[in-house]
């Protein structure tokens, strides 16, 4: 006898309930596990954020493009030291599932403003060196076994190339990766103006540009700048810092914190008057042995830790396979759905979240049936007249 | 051979608020247990035979007087101290005998031995030699749902004496047996006095079991009328 399997002969005298119990601590943990994952993925580009970097798009809608002479015009304004443009693709590869997150940058530029996307050196020369030339993120370029000096056609939802079909021919000339892996590396871009010669429509248009201001503190006066600049115009613009830029983008699909917050919230709650109310009834339901126990000579220090602890490993019976299945469900997920979503990965940072959450439902769910354990009466839970 | 004090309460009185009336139970009770004594508390219902049992094992206290156990007064100990002394000194058994069902019979005697430095190998053994003491040597992976009341009340008296301590508590501990069973039980009980030299006190109300003890303490209206043991 040790006092672990004491306290797993606890935990499983009542082997429903037991199931029961791990399994909706499990439910959680997994909806946690997913959640924080996607909501991490869809907030990578909000954490990659330049504090120096600021983002331009139309006031009316982000995908309304803005004419090419407002990237001239910005690269002038005071207190910009560089400026960048992209344009969304919309591209995938053979079929419509195999989506890729594709742009149309200035290439130069958008290098330079974006320093933490890795290339080799002689990528980077040869991909600026062709018109044609694409670079693929890494994660993209193992997924489909792509290698530089391969040539790909990759095909547009929005824009129809000269020669009236939508697919566009790209060579590989440069693999980027980021050792950071905030960057998204499941995405692929390309030279604009190779972009912009092959469309047949909305010519010297870009989609949104890039400004890398003199320094964080210039932003506001510079976001003003612009934005006053191409006021009452036909295409006015909205300037943000490029984290706001990326909280706006991820608020078009709702307030996804929030909504990740209350699943997980609600789900956190029941969970906790789940194994809350198991523990107190396991534990009333011991009165009389936790009793005896005492009269044995156990302290109430020794009987509060035994039963914290039982509800510390009730819960980790529960969330640590969750956590692993959770892996095993992104893993999957991301396979499934290719570039359509931001790279999801169970972070470590989102596994020690998780078991900060655990221990804490733990020490919530445990004290209470701990300390009434504690107050016990000896005499009265032995079931022996006083008198 | 004399035999020393072992407990000694002295003018011990214990009154109990119910109600917003005070109930007095005893007052200015005096009492002195030698050591390897074997003592029978007897009394009607409601004369305070189990608050006595539970003052002398320090799971409740006196409303004044003192408890003096071995020369120190244990009425001042704190929770933890007392858990301690507890855990060297005294060995509880009751009528329902208050086994752990989770548990086989083995692990509820080895249970109190979590409380000590012992290493396994030696908890092993210790629970070996208190089962053959109470002759079940061969329940040792039994549950207590497959054992007898008989049994199950002898391994109660094994988890009681494991630890090695000085005294027996025993409250009613023949209460939920037949005859037969009874006399063995508190044949066991007399042996652990006699050849293991250990203090019983038995609180009960069966005049039979009172009879194997070495005297006999009438509990009446707060005040003790002693018996000599036939």
């Amino acid at each position: 006898m040790t006092y672990f399997r004491l306290l797993r002969k606890n935990l499983t005298r009542k082997k429903l309930r037991l199931f029961l119990t791990i399994f909706s601590i499990f439910t959680a943990f997994l909806i946690f596990g997913i959640l924080k994952t996607f909501d991490s993925a869809l907030n990578a580009g909000i954490e990659l954020a330049g504090a120096d970097r600021l983002i331009t798009s139309s006031k009316v809608s982000l995908i309304q493009p803005l004419p090419f002479s407002h990237y001239t015009k910005i690269k002038a304004t005071e207190g910009v030291a560089n400026v960048t443009h992209a344009s969304w693709f919309g591209g995938y590869y053979q079929e419509p599932k195999n989506f890729i997150v594709s742009f149309a940058v200035d290439a130069q530029s958008y290098l330079e403003i974006y320093p933490e996307i890795f290339i080799p050196q002689d990528h980077q020369e040869n991909f600026l060196a062709n018109r044609q030339g694409v670079l693929v993120g890494e994660a993209l370029a193992q997924q489909y076994n792509w290698k530089v000096g391969d040539t790909f056609p990759l095909i547009s939802s929005i824009w129809t190339n000269q020669d009236g079909s939508r697919t566009w021919e790209f060579k590989v000339e440069g693999i980027f990766s980021d050792p950071e892996e905030k960057f998204d590396t499941r995405s692929l871009m390309f030279h604009y103006v190779y972009f912009n010669e092959g469309r047949t429509g909305a010519r010297d248009t870009i989609g949104w540009l890039v400004i890398k201001t003199e320094s964080p503190e210039v932003n506001e006066a510079v976001s003003k700048a612009i934005d006053e600049q191409f006021a009452n115009s036909p295409n006015e613009t909205k300037t943000d810092t490029e984290a706001a830029f990326g909280k706006a983008f991820l608020e078009q699909f709702g307030n996804i914190g929030l909504i990740i917050t209350s699943i997980v919230g609600a789900a956190f709650f029941t969970i906790l008057l789940i194994a809350g109310n198991t523990m107190v009834l396991a534990v009333r339901e011991r009165t009389n042995e936790i009793a005896v126990m005492k009269t044995l000579g156990f302290a109430n220090g020794r009987i509060f830790t035994l039963i914290i602890l039982e509800a510390l490993i009730l819960v980790l019976l529960g969330g640590l396979p969750a956590l692993g299945f959770s892996w095993v469900l992104i893993e999957a997920l991301k396979g499934a759905v290719g570039g359509a979503l931001p790279p999801m990965t169970l972070t470590p940072e989102i596994f020690l979240q998780a078991i900060a959450y655990m221990v804490l439902l733990g020490f919530v769910t445990g004290g209470l049936p701990a300390f009434n354990a504690v107050r016990i009466n000896v005499a009265a839970a032995l079931g022996r007249k006083a008198l | 051979m004399t035999k020393k004090p072992l407990i000694k309460l002295e003018g011990v009185s214990k009154h109990y608020v119910k109600n917003k009336m005070s109930i007095d139970i005893f007052d200015e009770l005096d009492l002195v247990i030698k050591e390897n004594e074997f003592v029978a508390i007897m009394g009607p219902s409601g004369s305070g035979k189990t608050t006595l049992l539970n003052l002398i094992g320090g799971i409740d206290r006196p409303t004044s007087g003192t408890i003096t156990f071995g020369g120190e007064q244990i009425d001042t100990f704190s929770e933890s101290q007392l858990s301690k002394w507890r855990a060297a000194n005294i060995g509880f058994i009751f009528q329902f005998y208050n086994l752990m069902p989770m548990l086989t019979a083995a692990q509820n005697v080895e249970l109190p031995l979590l409380l000590t430095k012992l290493s396994k190998s030696e908890r092993k053994e210790h629970v070996k030699t208190a089962l053959a003491i109470v002759e079940l040597e061969d329940r040792a992976k039994f549950y207590p749902r497959e054992m007898s009341g008989g049994q199950q009340q002898r391994v109660a008296i094994a988890r009681a004496f494991i630890s090695d301590p000085k005294v027996l508590l025993c409250d009613e501990p023949t209460g939920d047996l037949d005859r037969k069973t009874a006399e063995e039980i508190l044949k066991i009980l007399q042996l652990l006095a006699k050849d293991f030299g250990k203090t019983v006190i038995i609180v009960t109300h069966d005049p039979e079991a009172a009879k194997f003890a070495d005297r006999q303490l009438h509990l009446d209206k707060g005040k003790f009328f002693e018996r000599k043991a036939a």
